[in-house]
């Protein structure tokens, strides 16, 4: 039982198995199936292989990588870098790879969010909530996620002109060319400012970790709130007033048949990351209401029985315990809902998908196109498995 | 010797640690507690058996809230049991519970599944708390286990550490709710061994429990339950020797024969 024992026969491991060539040892089997499969997958792709270069030739079609430095000459409505179609190919795949980080990143954050309340809020004790939260899981996972962003697209499309555009507050408009939010004016100041917000989330996690030390100490338990708050909003503002607290707010205005200025979200984007996250919510909800219930009673029970509040047992005992139930399927919705952001296309929102192929159809330079594309999904969903699976790993629990 | 004078002659003195007074209880339509009179003196040991079903671990429950009763009074350590939460925070401080599963907490090391509470509930600094929870440990004799999960120890030891657990609160009273039920023969003797150690101290139990055994060497009184209600109640010998109802004489005479 006590492992500090120096006895020697503990020490002794199991002998190595020795490898017999017959066809009747199972090791040596499985050795021979392995090699045969694949040598059958390394000679499938060669003819692929051999089969496309010799095709490619004979119809002339030219390959390789030389068009990505030539103009593209296609317009892209939305860019968060600088873009033109004077510029090249590769900044349009570029511009198409950060729009489709755009709606997947700010999609995944908001699915999160939304899902988690609404797992937790289906296994309320609130009546109303609950039946609410699993009528809503119902309806949204049930109906196929295009005709879902098809109708939330004609939808945006069937509202009212810019001129008829919905007010319901100062500075918004939501209309059939998106949706208008007033906008700071962004000068240096701002930048700083943020940047202090930053630094006040790094010190706040700092000042948590040196109270929980305290707290181990003297046995205080203390809120880290107040300081928390000073940290992140009353940092901030103090740079900001420093900094001559410039604030321009640059309202969005009815200018003839258009808006000027202000934040612009397109009806394209507005509308893949609602449908997006609305349906990626659905199916966090209920893995994380699976997470919650795979925690057995007992644990709660345990947990209360020795006294401690429900909203402690929550964040210390059940929902450690259910991260590792949530977090490989959790992982499964993140790259969904990066992959399925390429039904973009279906509605004019031009990412990776739309933009490659754009450039497919005018250079005709197919394979590379597909390429790219297989390139960039599997940059991104591969980032995200590392992360979760290095994350899971981490909360893993020791059962042996 | 009426079953009130049987009460009477085995509350020792000074204030009950535990009162029920008229409690009912239904889980929807089961009746499943009928109107239970029971009272506990400080330092005294009841052990309460019955058939499955009767209500037993259903009645231990309820004086530490995890079952709510929807009719009549329990008064833990001087405090009502009602729906003010303060109240009942005082209370669980007041009283540890072991259970059938053990229930420790898989993903803390053995030595944080004790400092846990100490730390949270107590506000007791992590040195102290771990201090004591060594002790606790020793007194169970598990100390080597301490860095080691749940997973990794034997469902005797889970067993012991979910009383050291109990016990680093200080509690005043241990309910016990079939602490050796799941556990394989030469565990049930290592769990019983901690809990006779355990009686010793003085501490006020009521231990839910089909060892007879442990019934005669440590409990002042033993409770019989059936279909809901205390059907009878006395020292041990007296109740393993005379059954008085028909009920009493069936339960004893089947677990009897299952040893």
């Amino acid at each position: 039982m006590s492992g500090a024992s120096l006895d020697p026969r503990l020490l002794r491991k199991a002998p190595p198995r020795p490898l017999r060539f017959s066809w009747s040892d199972e090791r040596f089997r499985n050795i021979v199936y392995q090699v045969l499969v694949v040598a059958a997958v390394l000679s499938v792709f060669g003819w692929l292989w051999s089969n496309t270069r010799y095709n490619l030739e004979v119809r002339r079609i030219a390959t390789g990588w030389g068009f990505l430095s030539r103009e593209a000459g296609l317009p892209i409505g939305e860019h968060l870098i600088d873009y033109d179609p004077s510029m090249t190919y590769f900044r349009a795949l570029l511009v198409g790879v950060l729009n489709t980080l755009k709606v997947a990143i700010i999609g995944i954050v908001l699915a999160t969010i939304l899902g988690t309340l609404l797992g937790i809020a289906r296994l309320s004790k609130n009546w109303m909530l609950a039946r609410f939260a699993g009528a809503y899981v119902e309806i949204v996972r049930d109906l196929p996620l295009l005709l879902q962003l098809l109708f939330w697209y004609s939808l945006l499309q069937g509202l009212p002109g810019p001129r008829q555009a919905f007010n319901p507050v100062t500075g918004v408009f939501l209309s059939n060319r998106g949706l208008k939010l007033p906008y700071i004016q962004w000068e240096s100041a701002h930048s700083w400012t943020l940047l202090a917000v930053v630094v006040g989330a790094v010190l706040t996690w700092f000042y948590r970790r040196t109270v929980r030390a305290k707290q181990m100490q003297d046995g205080q338990i203390r809120s880290i709130w107040p300081a928390a708050l000073l940290l992140m909003v009353g940092l901030p503002l103090l740079v900001w007033a420093a900094l001559g607290a410039p604030f321009t707010i640059d309202v969005p205005e009815l200018r003839g048949f258009n808006f000027r200025g202000g934040l612009d979200v397109s009806p394209e984007f507005f509308a893949l990351l609602l449908g997006l996250t609305l349906y990626t919510a659905g199916f966090i909800a209920e893995i994380v209401r699976a997470g919650i219930l795979a925690v057995s009673q007992g644990q709660w029970e345990a947990a209360e029985a020795l006294g401690l509040s429900r909203r402690r047992v929550m964040n210390l005992i059940v929902l450690p315990q259910a991260m590792r139930v949530i977090i490989p399927p959790m992982t499964s919705q993140f790259l969904n809902i990066t992959k399925n952001s390429s039904l973009a296309v279906a509605i004019g929102y031009q990412d990776i998908v739309s933009i490659a192929n754009t450039t497919l159809n005018q250079t005709g330079q197919a394979i590379e196109g597909i390429a790219i594309i297989m390139l960039v999904y599997l940059t991104i969903s591969l980032s995200i498995s590392l992360f979760m699976n290095w994350y899971n790993k981490r909360i893993a629990l020791v059962e042996r | 010797m009426s079953a009130a004078e049987t009460v009477a002659s085995s509350v020792r003195k000074g204030v009950p640690a535990i009162t029920l007074a008229g409690v009912n209880k239904w889980f929807g339509a089961l009746h499943v507690l009928r109107d239970v009179n029971l009272e506990v003196a400080m330092g005294e040991r009841v052990v309460v058996c019955g058939p499955s079903g009767s209500g037993k671990s259903t009645l231990i429950r309820c004086i530490n809230r995890l079952e709510e009763h929807q009719e009549g009074q329990i008064i833990v350590d001087g405090k009502e049991l009602s729906n003010d939460i303060r109240s009942l925070d005082a209370i669980r401080r007041e009283v540890g519970m072991v259970f059938q599963s053990f229930n420790l907490f898989p993903h803390l090391t053995i030595l944080e599944n004790c400092t846990l509470a100490p730390i949270w509930v107590r506000k007791m600094p992590k040195k102290e708390a771990e201090a004591l929870a060594m002790e606790y440990l020793e007194r169970v004799r598990i100390p080597e286990q301490a860095g080691k999960y749940p997973g990794q120890l034997s469902g005797g030891q889970q067993q012991r550490v979910a009383i050291a657990r109990a016990l680093c609160m200080k509690p005043k009273i241990m309910l016990f709710d079939e602490p050796t039920s799941a556990l394989d023969p030469e565990m049930i003797k290592e769990v019983l061994d901690t809990m006779v150690m355990l009686a010793e101290t003085g501490m006020t139990m009521i231990c839910v429990t089909h060892e007879m055994g442990f019934a005669r060497t440590v409990a002042d009184r033993v409770v019989f339950m059936d279909r809901g209600e205390i059907v009878e109640q006395g020292v041990p010998e007296e109740l393993f020797a005379n059954p008085r109802t028909d009920r009493l004489k069936t339960f004893l005479s089947q677990i009897l024969r299952g040893h």
